[in-house]
């Protein structure tokens, strides 16, 4: 135990409803592990990316013109803040998914900059997860992760991809950025997956 | 490397601030070896990477073409140390 | 010739705060008792760690501005709006409470006492503060640019004038103010520029390095202009202050 420094209080940790070793923040802080990309929304493009090599492609037009959800959710951030009821518009993957047919299991979300992550497809789905372009009502800043970012609210937020540039669906796991440097393979906040020996 | 803050400010400091995380686990300062960027083959002392610590880990990257040169991760009882991204790491022999 | 002080196993270790005082309204120097501190090469920092009741930690790294000593150190601290360390270092923080350090700390931003070279340090605001550990120790010819926004926002004023004075020529000091010039001030406020820095610049063969310590903005910018003033880049030191929510 270190020693206690007199007169520093540290967070706040007095909310009932948060996850273990996690504490409430009203702010939203920046978290980034390189510099941030900025993309045009004239050159920007969505992927999806099947098994089988397959590419389904969205312009920003076509992206934003796919019928939209505006969720309101809970993020958690492995490094121990969390932020309720942040409020996002975005369109479901489960949308973007209708048509693609695959047997994969799992997902790799790529960014532009070079960030990857990795998650089950199943988490992904039924309404689990979207692809966001607006938060609180304005377009997503890019240090938030606009043009658009994955927004996966049941697992850390590191899941939740800044920047995406494609879904790569695969039959096996790849591991990502994070994934491969010490940290949890899924990200569980309720079970405190932090990392791969949690 | 006191802390300073402003709005137009990189969000990253110098390899400098990876004195303290590494060398307590090293037991040296590796912040004057230098390291072989994978990407664009240039070389330089870890000190004068960009390292991004705003995130999960400490991520320092080439200042010349960006990629990611080592990454430093504390887990609950261990610290991993990536270096993926550096061809060579060499450091000075200590001199008494 | 000595290496960085590492010392072999480096541990956090408590540190008790002897004095403050103030340097601006809102920077404060924090004196440090450190049992067994053995000292440092100047232009080291160390990482400052804070302890709550609750077992939540923080630790942010600050240069070392005193002259190197035993037992003793001190760090400059500037209060950043919202930060979580330096708020309670500038502002809470009191003679008798303790807190933990780990250091000395970084071999390559660094002045060594045995180098002759002449050296050019250029300061933006508090990242002075390794520079000011450089000016105290001095030995060797040293010239100082410091640019901050106005004369208030200046640290170590009174203590960079004496350390002049005492420094029989071998210590110059050159203030730049960016917004607010000194009153009666024949100069107006003005950026650091070529001009500026070509007149306090050591010549070509003089084989001076420079020390260039600020926001990473001020850094880069400085650091061009040495390169367009013909300063060998090799002799070019850097240490850039991050975001990083102090």
């Amino acid at each position: 135990m270190a020693l206690i420094t007199r007169g520093f209080g540290g967070r706040r940790r007095d909310d009932t409803d948060l996850p273990p070793g996690q504490y409430r923040t009203d702010d939203f802080p920046v978290l980034s592990a390189g510099p941030t990309p900025r993309i045009g929304l004239d050159r920007w493009e969505l992927a999806v990316v099947t098994e089988t090599g397959e590419r389904s492609t969205w312009s920003w037009a076509e992206f934003t013109a796919l019928p939209a959800e505006e969720p309101t959710v809970d993020i958690h951030c492995v490094t121990h803040w969390s932020k309720f009821g942040t409020r996002w518009r975005g369109v479901s993957v489960d949308t973007l998914l209708a048509d693609v047919e695959t047997t994969a299991e799992y997902v790799v979300a790529h960014s532009y900059g070079g960030y990857t992550t990795n998650l089950p497809l199943e988490d992904l789905l039924d309404g689990q997860a979207w692809v966001a372009y607006e938060f609180d009502g304005e377009p997503l800043v890019p240090v938030h992760g606009g043009p658009a970012r994955l927004l996966v609210p049941h697992l850390y937020f590191w899941k939740s991809a800044k920047w995406l540039r494609a879904l790569e669906l695969r039959l096996d796991d790849e591991p990502g950025f994070w994934e491969t440097a010490g940290y949890h393979n899924y990200g569980d906040p309720w079970r405190e997956q932090r990392y791969l020996s949690d | 490397m006191p802390t300073n803050v402003g709005a137009d400010d990189a969000p990253w400091v110098d390899g400098n601030a990876l004195a303290g995380p590494l060398g307590e686990i090293m037991g040296t300062d590796l912040t004057v070896a230098e390291l072989t960027c994978a990407g664009c083959r240039t070389t330089r002392p870890l000190a004068a990477m960009r390292v991004f610590d705003r995130a999960p880990g400490l991520v320092a990257r080439c200042p010349g073409c960006e990629d990611v040169v080592m990454r430093v991760v504390r887990t609950a009882g261990r610290v991993l140390v990536d270096l993926r991204g550096s061809l060579v790491l060499s450091l000075p022999v200590p001199t008494a | 010739m000595a290496r960085a002080a590492i010392p072999v196993r480096l541990t956090w270790q408590p540190a008790t705060v002897a004095a403050t005082r103030a340097e601006t309204a809102t920077a404060r120097t924090l004196v440090l008792d450190v049992d067994g501190w053995t000292g440092h090469v100047p232009g080291q920092h160390v990482d400052v760690r804070l302890t709550a009741p609750d077992g939540y930690t923080a630790y942010r790294s600050y240069s070392i501005a005193s002259a190197p000593g035993p037992d003793r150190l001190e760090v400059t601290v500037q209060a950043v709006p919202d930060g979580e360390v330096s708020p309670y270092l500038v502002d809470v923080a009191e003679p008798g409470d303790q807190l933990e350090i780990r250091g000395p700390l970084g071999g390559w931003f660094v002045r060594r006492p045995a180098d002759p070279r002449p050296a050019l340090l250029i300061g933006g605001g508090s990242g002075v503060a390794p520079l000011m550990s450089m000016v105290r120790a001095a030995t060797n010819p040293t010239r100082l640019l410091y640019s901050t926004r106005s004369p208030s926002d200046a640290l170590f004023t009174a203590d960079l004038a004496a350390a002049q004075t005492a420094g029989d020529g071998r210590i110059a000091v050159t203030h730049v103010y960016t917004r607010v010039a000194p009153p009666g001030s024949p100069a107006p406020p003005r950026r650091l520029d070529a001009d500026a820095l070509a007149r306090v610049a050591w010549p070509r063969d003089a084989d001076a390095v420079a020390f260039v310590c600020g926001p990473t903005g001020f850094v880069e910018t400085v650091a061009d202009l040495l390169v367009d003033i013909g300063h060998d880049p090799t002799n070019i030191r850097t240490e850039r202050f991050g975001p990083t929510g102090g």
